[in-house]
């Protein structure tokens, strides 16, 4: 190939060919069409009024009466640490069925630690300590088995993370005794069926993928994987649904399925969820706790938080000036 | 859907080719360095070209279809000395009982390494263990077993002269010795796999409520199954490889000698030889000194070895790229 020679065979100098790019249009393939491009009609919201995602000013769906909102959980002057290091400063809030509680704030601000530490997840952290109280049903949380507790309290991470069984065993695990009973295998009993179907509808996953539960997990999409662990989170019947960044690892459509999942499912389980993203806490939550620097900064209805909130530092974190 | 026509794109220029790399401006020993990479990256390949062809063209030549059904004979006449079969019962019979005994424990010590490993420093002294197991020649190891077996108790698992000595030689002792050569490879190959295991998969199982034992039982055993598998393909190479044992332990005899009338297990308290001991028997060093049937036997060995390294590339393939993905969409 001789250099002076253009990749459209035209013979120019160098400067030519500058001068050239910086006048005229590079040239386009042009495109012929011969009729008017055709769109998808548009389609009916998924779930009325509660399909935020396109609207620009968000309509959350009616909030349940206040005879329905019901107090599961609560923490008492919650202190946590790993090691010599708070990273939770006495927070006290309560977790109630019936309505979204969103934890918003910056990155080491505590809210992963305080969601994980409702299940003793974060037990499994070395050198992770506690001061305050936890309570499930007015129960302090040290008293329970803590497999009981994580049945009762369960949880959806930010990676989906199926396990590599098929879907009807990602589910069916859940639901399993940690003994099976002897002799007989842990398999397709009716019952087992109807509650792993159960579970997959209320995630709503079960009419995608009704006619083959045996088709491996990992195979499924990202946003379809992530409504499995939700599946698999609920099919023990949980009292707490713990939400851990559930959509960061997805697309947009995805995201907006399980954010109309989440406000559905909040009248049958208490749902916390922290979320980095604004939008979506104001999309999803009913309450909205603002933490920052491990310290819980403001509390309140999503409205109000978003809107109108008390605190300096709420209102520069919402408008994005940190975080 | 509207059809959209792309009008042709304008041909593409021609390639541009990178000019070659030169070492002519390396520094001296760089270049040194480089070549000799080269020469002995080329020295490897052509040893173990020949190291097959040689046993190919010597094996095949010697080796005879009857040789596999024969037991050996004494004879100091090659054609009059018999086949293989023997040892090749032996070899099977030897790697099976080091490998079940090994396969088990093996596993049992990575879970416990890999997910309890309480108190750290029970801990640090299995892992100690383990390492120094791997490093003990096996002669060293079949001078221990040749101690521990022959104690009177233990008679049950070889032979008891009448005087009250055991012989301390049998398929039973050369098995269990030999289940120590391939529990360090099994126990680094499962680790290994469950090191990698990333701890969104245990999290989210105990966020199900699940305990330590249910997880491994349930998702992180079945996930590494190519693991487990890849360490015990690897053990049991190691085990049908080894000579120093089976002399010493099985005795290396011409057959299988059986012990007591009790059917199997009189096989299994009898003393007998492998392929590896028959080949030493019979190379020009041993007392069988039949070369011919020294390759023929090699050649079969080398193709047992060779067929077991590529099951391994196989499975440890499989486990990075297929059935366990857990790379995220």
């Amino acid at each position: 190939m001789t250099s002076d020679r253009d990749p459209y065979g035209q013979e120019s100098t160098v400067s030519e060919r500058s001068a050239a790019l910086a006048s005229a249009p590079p040239p386009v393939r042009r495109i012929v069409v011969d009729r008017e491009p055709q769109v998808a009609p548009p389609r009916a919201p998924v779930n009325g009024s509660a399909s935020a995602t396109a609207t620009a000013q968000p309509v959350r769906a009616a909030r349940p009466a206040a005879a329905l909102v019901r107090e599961r959980m609560r923490t008492e002057g919650l202190w946590l640490a790993y090691g010599q290091n708070w990273v939770v400063r006495d927070v006290s809030l309560p977790v109630r069925q019936g309505e979204v509680l969103a934890l918003i704030g910056a990155s080491g601000s505590g809210k992963t630690t305080l969601l994980r530490s409702l299940n003793r997840l974060t037990e499994i952290t070395a050198g992770a300590a506690r001061s305050g109280r936890i309570t499930l049903e007015g129960t302090e949380i040290y008293e329970l088995e803590v497999n009981d507790l994580r049945r009762r309290v369960s949880m959806v991470f930010q990676q989906p993370n199926p396990f590599p069984m098929s879907i009807f065993d990602n589910v069916a695990y859940a639901l399993a005794e940690q003994r099976p009973p002897r002799g007989r295998r842990r398999r397709h009993t009716p019952e087992l069926e109807l509650a792993v179907e159960d579970a997959l509808r209320r995630a709503g996953l079960h009419d995608e993928i009704a006619g083959d539960l045996e088709r491996p997990a990992l195979k499924l999409s990202g946003g379809q994987q992530q409504r499995l662990c939700i599946a698999r989170a609920l099919a023990a019947k949980p009292e707490v649904l713990l939400l851990d960044e559930p959509c960061s690892a997805l697309d947009p459509i995805s995201t907006a399925t399980i954010e109309d999942l989440i406000v559905g499912l909040r009248e049958s389980v208490a749902i916390v969820i922290v979320t980095h993203n604004l939008q979506q806490a104001q999309r999803v939550a009913d309450h909205v706790a603002f933490m920052h620097l491990g310290e819980l900064v403001e509390y309140g209805p999503a409205e109000q938080v978003f809107e109108r909130p008390r605190e300096q530092r709420t209102r520069d974190y919402i408008s994005g000036a940190f975080g | 859907m509207a059809t959209v026509e792309l009008a042709p794109s304008p041909a593409p220029p021609a390639i541009v080719q990178p000019p070659r790399d030169r070492t002519s401006s390396w520094p001296l020993l760089d270049r040194i360095g480089y070549w000799a990479c080269w020469a002995t990256g080329i020295g490897l390949c052509v040893i173990a070209a020949a190291i097959v062809l040689f046993m190919l063209v010597e094996g095949i030549s010697a080796l005879r279809l009857n040789l596999f059904v024969e037991s050996p004979a004494a004879s100091l006449h090659q054609s009059q000395s018999g086949g293989f079969l023997d040892p090749l019962i032996g070899t099977f019979i030897v790697t099976a009982i080091g490998i079940l005994i090994a396969a088990p424990l093996g596993v049992a010590l990575a879970a416990w390494l890999s997910e309890y490993a309480r108190p750290a420093g029970l801990a640090r002294g299995v892992e100690s263990a383990i390492e120094m197991i791997a490093g003990v020649p096996s002669i060293v190891l079949a001078i221990f077993g040749l101690i521990v077996f022959s104690q009177g108790f233990l008679g049950f698992l070889s032979q008891r002269a009448s005087d009250g000595t055991v012989t301390a030689q049998s398929f039973l002792v050369a098995g269990i010795v030999m289940s120590l050569l391939a529990l360090p490879l099994i126990v680094g190959a499962t680790r290994e796999a469950l090191t990698q295991l990333p701890g969104r998969v245990r999290e989210a199982s105990f966020a199900l409520g699940k305990t330590r034992a249910t997880t491994l039982r349930c998702v992180l055993l079945p996930a590494v199954r190519p693991g487990i598998a890849s360490g015990v393909v690897l053990g049991i190479g190691r085990i049908i490889g080894d000579t120093a044992i089976i002399v010493i332990l099985l005795g290396a005899t011409l057959k299988n000698e059986p012990v007591g009338n009790v059917p199997l297990l009189k096989t299994l308290r009898g003393s007998g030889s492998t392929l590896t001991s028959y080949i030493y028997n019979n190379s020009p060093a041993g007392e069988g000194n039949a070369p011919q049937k020294a390759y023929a036997a090699a050649f079969v060995l080398l193709m047992v070895v060779l067929v077991l390294n590529a099951l391994v590339t196989r499975l440890s393939r499989g486990r990075s790229a297929g059935a366990v993905d857990w790379t995220m969409k």
